[in-house]
């Protein structure tokens, strides 16, 4: 046992700085299991790198897109109702209509780029789609945590709410809560704010599973000896939920966050479809199947497909990144 | 003596005054409420129900020495750790913690009192939170009660306390799971002492760790009791640690004391039959090849306890006062409190009872 006399100045000037941290975390990532597990499983990596590709061209729809679809004066009559390049087909008037490399899709019966709306329209998707599920996030944990660690009345009253709107489907809620909203807004700020108001009904309506899963992991982190400590040390109890509790039921959470992005950009989809999502002078995905589909059976099969296909592999390679997150950090299935 | 350890003992006026009383837990008691949910018991026609983890049990801790509590699990030592430290508030009795009465006091108002007064915990491995390096974890009370005046010197003294529980200062970059079992209860004790505390609760500190390991963190313990003059107040069912640790003990069973004796008094003359069938399952090279009896049946269920002494359904020496009355504690000459109506009135036999026991239980 060392004695007390030889105990000397501690190394302080040895102390990590900012970068070096951040570098070793990184180091330690790429070492760890779950990079592991992502750069042995060909599917997640594809996945993941379509995510990628889907989340930069939305990011950067102005630059990235072929044309501004936003923009009506670049609309051509001319254009209207082009095939994608590799096809042609005889128009209503006896016309025979090639595609053109310039409208790589084809175009829509307003001579709108088909592959450009889905740029555009994918980042309405996104946008919605994130900003729903941080809503959704924030709601969850919150009420999650609270009623996971305070327990008691709190916790029933809070459980009760959520098993109430579980029963009825989130689109519903969703539907319900759009018209809702959107009736007390000022008629003038209706289409400003839709995106808004879209973003909150998605929101609300899926924050349930983020706060069953927190109430369960902050119940079971809650009994463990390092919370107690805190308790001991006298931490008011939201800074134990906030810097104790939080940062271990992160896991779980990030999962269902992956997955419920997938769930609120195709109920965003359903909702636009529906023709009360966002406006159609910003069209996302849904709106562009939903306008697509009138002229399905004129045989103009580009307008809806192809945004439905965007769709699809959208929603498809976010769905299979949470596939592989839950497995990842599951310690069982290790 | 260093920078580190003059700076951690408390005010040498204090040290002077010798038998100053740290801990004076008076007819302490907590219930549980385990009653089923309020429509059962609508329908059910049942009545609320307690556990009563603690029912009433006096005992000080003087400053400088070690008061163990042992007992079987489920007899309330735990809670009685808890309830000290104020992880549960006493539903009766009274704490008082260097003259000041804790039981009822707010969070807020039990600041001052936490830092004097911190706690070790059982498992080292749920103990220390995943996600922070090792120094947040020490540097939390540090920082919490404002103990330095910039990050710097909170790292200064992290490295210190790690010094002090013989870790190298260079493991605060690390977390928890790069640790063994061992080094990581150090760093629990080195976070217990950041604050300065005076009078440590170890709840089984050594329960969850390798034999090989149990040894050095006990000795650790002792050593940062002489160094820093701390009380402990430790829990533990290990009786060979508990007599290696203890200047007094306390055997508990079913939310009461039973008996409550220096250490050397209590191992060299049990009186209670509890202690003494406790003592005799305690394996030992002079006694190899004695047949040895363990306590006869179990733990009674604490919501519904037996009624008079608790220990009577047990006890080979039992009659119908002990069924009946509930025996208070009676202080012996040496120090030592019974509570007993057979060692009151003078009918259990010296020595250990095995002999007798083998018949009666």
């Amino acid at each position: 046992m060392a004695d007390s006399k030889t105990i000397e100045k501690p190394i302080v000037e040895e102390h990590m700085g900012l970068f070096a941290r951040i570098g070793d975390s990184f180091r330690r990532f790429l070492d760890g299991d779950i990079f592991y597990s992502f750069i042995h499983s060909p599917i997640t990596v594809i996945a993941f790198v379509v995510t990628v590709i889907c989340f930069v061209l939305a990011a950067f729809a102005p630059w990235l897109a072929p044309h501004n679809t936003n923009d009506i004066a670049t609309l051509l009559l001319d254009n209207a109702e082009l095939p994608p390049f590799w096809s042609s087909y005889t128009a209503s008037w006896g016309e025979e209509l090639h595609g053109r490399t310039e409208f790589l899709l084809g175009t829509d019966p307003d001579g709108r780029d088909v592959l450009s709306g889905i740029i555009f329209g994918m980042q309405v998707s996104l946008i919605v789609g994130f900003g729903s599920v941080i809503l959704a996030m924030a709601i969850g944990i919150t009420l999650g945590l609270i009623s996971g660690y305070i327990g008691g009345k709190t916790d029933s009253v809070i459980m009760r709410i959520a098993d109430i709107q579980l029963s009825f489907p989130a689109i519903l809620v969703a539907l319900l809560l759009f018209g809702g909203i959107k009736s007390v807004l000022p008629p003038a700020e209706r289409q400003d704010l839709a995106i808004w108001v879209l973003i909150l009904a998605i929101g609300v309506s899926n924050w349930v599973q983020f706060a069953r899963t927190v109430r369960g992991s902050t119940m079971v982190e809650k009994s463990k000896e390092y919370v107690q400590a805190a308790r001991v040390i006298g931490l008011h109890p939201i800074l134990i939920m906030i810097r104790h509790v939080l940062p271990n039921v992160m896991g779980p959470v990030l999962v269902i966050a992956t997955i419920n992005l997938a769930l609120a950009i195709i109920t965003e989809a359903t909702l636009s479809f529906l023709g009360v999502g966002v406006p159609p002078t910003e069209p996302s995905l849904g709106t562009l199947i939903r306008v697509g589909q009138q002229y399905l059976f004129s045989g103009f099969w580009w307008m809806t497909i192809f945004p439905a296909l965007a769709l699809v592999v959208l929603a498809l390679s976010v769905n299979l990144l949470g596939d592989w997150l839950r497995d990842a950090l599951n310690p069982k299935l290790r | 003596m260093s920078e580190v350890a003059e700076k951690m003992s408390p005010d040498p006026t204090k040290i002077g005054a010798d038998a100053e009383t740290v801990l004076d837990v008076q007819g302490l008691k907590r219930y549980f409420d385990v009653s089923p949910p309020f429509l059962n018991r609508l329908i059910e026609r049942t009545d609320k129900a307690f556990l009563k983890a603690v029912d009433g049990i006096d005992f000080r801790i003087e400053r400088g020495e070690t008061f163990s509590l042992v007992g079987e699990s489920g007899c309330g030592k735990s809670t009685v750790a808890r309830l000290v430290v104020g992880l549960y508030s006493p539903t009766g009795g009274s704490v008082t913690f260097e003259g000041q009465e804790i039981g009822g006091l707010s969070r807020k108002e039990l600041v001052p009192v936490r830092r004097r007064m911190q706690m070790i915990f059982q498992d080292p491995y749920a103990s220390l939170n995943p996600r922070w390096r090792v120094e947040d974890i020490i540097a939390e009370p540090i920082r919490f009660f404002g103990l330095t005046n910039n990050n710097n010197e909170t790292l200064q003294r992290v490295g210190e306390l790690l010094q002090l529980v013989n870790l190298s200062p260079k493991d605060m970059e690390k977390y928890p799971h790069e640790f063994s079992g061992g080094q990581r209860q150090r760093i629990s004790i080195a976070r217990a002492l950041a604050s300065e505390p005076d009078f440590l609760v170890c709840d089984e500190p050594t329960s969850a760790l390798d034999v090989s390991v149990q040894a050095q963190i006990l000795n650790l313990m002792k050593d940062l009791q002489k160094r820093l003059n701390l009380t402990y107040l430790f829990i533990s069912h290990n009786l060979a640690v508990v007599y290696h640790m203890s200047d007094h003990i306390g055997v508990m069973y079913l939310g009461r004391l039973a008996e409550v004796a220096p250490a050397k008094t209590l191992f060299e003359k049990p009186r209670h039959p509890y202690t003494k069938l406790l003592l005799d399952t305690i394996p030992d090279l002079d006694m190899t090849g004695r047949e040895r009896v363990p306590v006869a049946g179990e733990v009674p269920n604490p919501i519904n306890p037996p009624s008079g002494c608790a220990f009577h359904p047990r006890c080979p020496f039992a009659n119908d006062r002990c069924k009946a009355e509930r025996p208070e504690p009676i202080k012996m000459p040496d120090g030592a409190a019974v509570a007993c109506h057979g060692v009151e009135e003078g009918r259990i036999p010296e020595g250990p009872i095995s002999g007798i026991a083998s018949q009666d239980i």
